[in-house]
């Protein structure tokens, strides 16, 4: 398949990454940007050195689990449910290629490392789950180790799914188990020494894998429990929204703010966040609107997020959405949430030769849909002025998608979404630093200039 | 009058209600129209799907449904590859895709005034008859003996020619050639580009710029051509 399909995917270990993002920024130029990829396996490698002893201490034996719980369910209603939480995994995303047959594995996932191809997940016996049992699906989702005890890749975003309960595991489970098998062999992984060594990975784990179901807090209600259960664990969200990783992280975390993904080159914002995902000042109804539909009077979903909703939170019920929205106006701000954005436009740039061309560029490319003043014609065009997303410290997001475009995804409340072009065809970057610049900076935004580089840095890489 | 006085209080109280409401910038909503939705089109397809000045931006105003459908598919699939279409489309379920397929097919805008081809009378005239005779001698069928003799394509999944660059044609002609334009098996298309050289490419592309639009743009009805090969995207 093209790289288009080569999955985005997002990872933990980035904490480790960024510290020798130098060198991965050298390996930068190749093929897709699966930077969370290049990160973990960063980790992997600096994990190794300093999980070496740490493997000696690692069990192999499975932690103690808890007791199955029987559910006094139908096998239909079983069923069911596990196609619902299989959604709210996601796992279609990664183990089926579009188009293809679902859950058939296969889409590779370019690393500078070599390339790792997801498995068939259908019941196919051979090639498939079909002879797995419900403990080793669950070893596998709570523990990261796959049906012959090895460990797998942190690609599968166990460090998530650990927090998931025995049953609703069973229940996805069984879901799989019911869907056709796909006869389609897995792939094998094309990694470099001495990426393929999965040894490496007991480090890593040392580092960032911390094992063990959701265990409510009482002290709130169900509903937030129900969202937090669903954010943390299938939902998986922290994978990109990193500031979530921070809830009583250390400061490493906090020297990681943003969630800038370089090569993928989106940016994840901080879900704790006033000043970069506005959160703060979201109402849950917008935050349930935005997930569910993909797009919200606040702004729209897109990059990797409207894959997210398109594959995933869209089948969600309205209750979980909204326990998940509950759960989330929770997150506590950070410090670094507070600081202020970098030298806001202030009296000077706004009278400088490029605020003006992007005063130009604006009216005569993106008034028609956003506004004569950034308004926007909520939901379908998205307001810039006060939008969180258009004024973060980076500025990765606005200048890609002036770049690419895009549309919000289709979803079963918005079918027909409103798209907005790619421009990069059209508009120098001389121009899009300065339109960036302008709706960073005009109606009140305190977003910081952008450069005709920063544009230019982000031109080459590919859409996705 | 008391009564009617009420009425009136009550009345202008609501009118100016929603005048207030209506002010709230955020309250106003885009078309609720297909033109709307597909302004992320125009840039680089034209408003009606005209097409640009731009030679490898494609008209696709009037081209039958079928035909689109299959290509916003392909181009979502990944099988038709260019990064900017496939992302765009990644995310859009398939019955939107037929509603933009279908709000394009039925646009019927003007022809462009194309550039006139760079190339000599020889190259134009085998282009002509490529396009109109084909070259029985290397098995290679008349473009129009698929596309129709107005060149305005079949519904519904034969595309029309006319409107589009000489360049945009070769590339396509050149994509099919090295296989990394596909469609449906049997794909008729790479048989026949295979069978071309790249000169017959030049000349064929060369004719189809050159001629003027057509007396209707609209393609014939389904079945009205009897193919001489069989296509996957063309049902019989």
């Amino acid at each position: 398949m093209s790289g288009v399909h080569v999955r985005a995917v997002h990872f933990m270990g980035r904490r480790m990454g960024l510290l020798i993002g130098p060198v991965l920024g050298s390996l930068a130029g190749s093929l897709c940007g699966q930077v969370a990829w290049r990160r973990a396996w960063a980790a992997v490698c600096v994990g190794t050195a300093l999980g070496a002893s740490a493997s000696a201490a690692y069990s192999a034996q499975p932690a103690a689990q808890p007791a199955a719980q029987p559910a006094a369910r139908s096998s239909t209603d079983v069923i069911a449910r596990g196609e619902y939480l299989a959604r709210a995994g996601d796992c279609i995303a990664c183990h089926t290629v579009p188009g293809d047959k679902l859950f058939g594995g296969g889409r590779p996932m370019v690393t500078p490392f070599g390339t790792l191809y997801t498995p068939n997940i259908s019941s196919d016996k051979e090639h498939g789950i079909g002879k797995w049992t419900s403990e080793q699906f669950y070893t596998t989702m709570h523990d990261g180790r796959s049906r012959d005890g090895s460990l797998i890749f942190p690609a599968m975003p166990f460090g998530s799914y650990t927090k998931v309960t025995r049953a609703d595991s069973d229940a996805i489970f069984a879901y799989l188990k019911s869907v056709p098998p796909v006869r389609q062999p897995n792939k094998p992984n094309d990694l470099r020494f001495p990426y393929n060594n999965r040894s490496l990975l007991l480090g890593w784990r040392t580092l960032y894998f911390h094992e063990g179901e959701f265990v409510p807090d009482k002290s709130q209600s169900i509903e937030w429990n129900r969202g937090a259960y669903l954010v943390q664990g299938l939902g998986h969200c922290s994978m990109c929204h990193t500031a979530i990783n921070a809830l009583g992280g250390s400061s490493e975390s906090q020297a990681f703010e943003g969630g800038l993904i370089p090569m993928q080159a989106w940016y994840a914002p901080s879900l704790t966040s006033n000043k970069e995902a506005g959160l703060g000042d979201w109402s849950t109804g917008d935050i349930e609107a935005l997930l569910r539909s993909g797009v919200s009077h606040r702004g729209a979903v897109y990059g990797p997020m409207a894959e997210v909703v398109f594959d995933s939170l869209q089948y969600l019920s309205a209750d979980d959405i909204r326990s998940m929205a509950v759960y989330l106006k929770t997150l506590p701000q950070r410090t670094a949430d507070t600081s202020p954005a970098p030298a806001p436009a202030a009296a000077g740039s706004q009278k400088d030769s490029q605020y003006q061309l992007g005063s130009k560029v604006y009216d005569a490319q993106c008034a028609v849909c956003h506004g004569a003043t950034g308004r926007g014609k909520p939901p379908d065009f998205p307001p810039l002025a006060n939008n969180q997303s258009i004024q973060m410290s980076s500025a990765v997001n606005p200048i890609r998608m002036v770049l690419i475009g895009g549309y919000a995804p289709g979803t079963e409340l918005n079918p027909a979404p409103y798209g907005m072009p790619p421009f990069a065809q059209i508009l120098g970057d001389d121009e899009i630093a300065a339109v960036v610049t302008f709706i960073r900076t005009a109606w009140g935004n305190h977003g910081a200039p952008v450069s005709i580089k920063d544009v230019n840095d982000l031109r080459s890489v590919p859409a996705e | 009058m008391r009564r009617h006085l009420k009425w009136l209080i009550l009345a202008s109280l609501i009118l100016c209600a929603g005048r207030s409401f209506a002010q709230d910038a955020s309250s106003e909503r885009a078309p609720d129209t297909m033109q709307a939705r597909v302004m992320a089109c125009a840039a680089c397809h034209g408003q009606q799907g005209q097409g640009t000045d731009s030679d490898y931006f494609p008209r696709l105003a009037g081209k039958p449904a079928g035909y689109l459908y299959n290509q916003l598919l392909a181009f979502k699939q990944g099988r038709r590859k260019y990064p900017p279409m496939n992302y765009l489309l990644a995310y859009l379920p398939d019955p939107y895709l037929q509603r933009i397929a279908d709000y394009f097919a039925q646009e019927r805008p003007p022809f462009p005034s194309l550039p006139a081809p760079s190339v000599g009378a020889d190259v134009l005239a085998r282009g002509q008859m490529l396009v109109t005779s084909g070259d029985p001698a290397h098995h290679i069928p008349a473009c129009a003996s698929c596309h129709g003799a107005a060149l305005t394509g079949m519904e519904p999944a034969i595309p029309g020619l006319l409107g589009l660059h000489s360049q945009y044609i070769s590339s396509q002609l050149g994509a099919w050639r090295y296989g990394t334009r596909t469609a449906a098996a049997p794909d008729c298309m790479q048989l026949v580009a295979a069978r071309l050289t790249e000169d017959d490419v030049t000349a064929v592309a060369a004719w189809l710029s050159s001629l003027p639009a057509p007396a209707s743009a609209s393609p014939v009805q389904r079945g009205a051509i009897k193919m001489p090969l069989a296509c996957g995207s063309e049902p019989k």
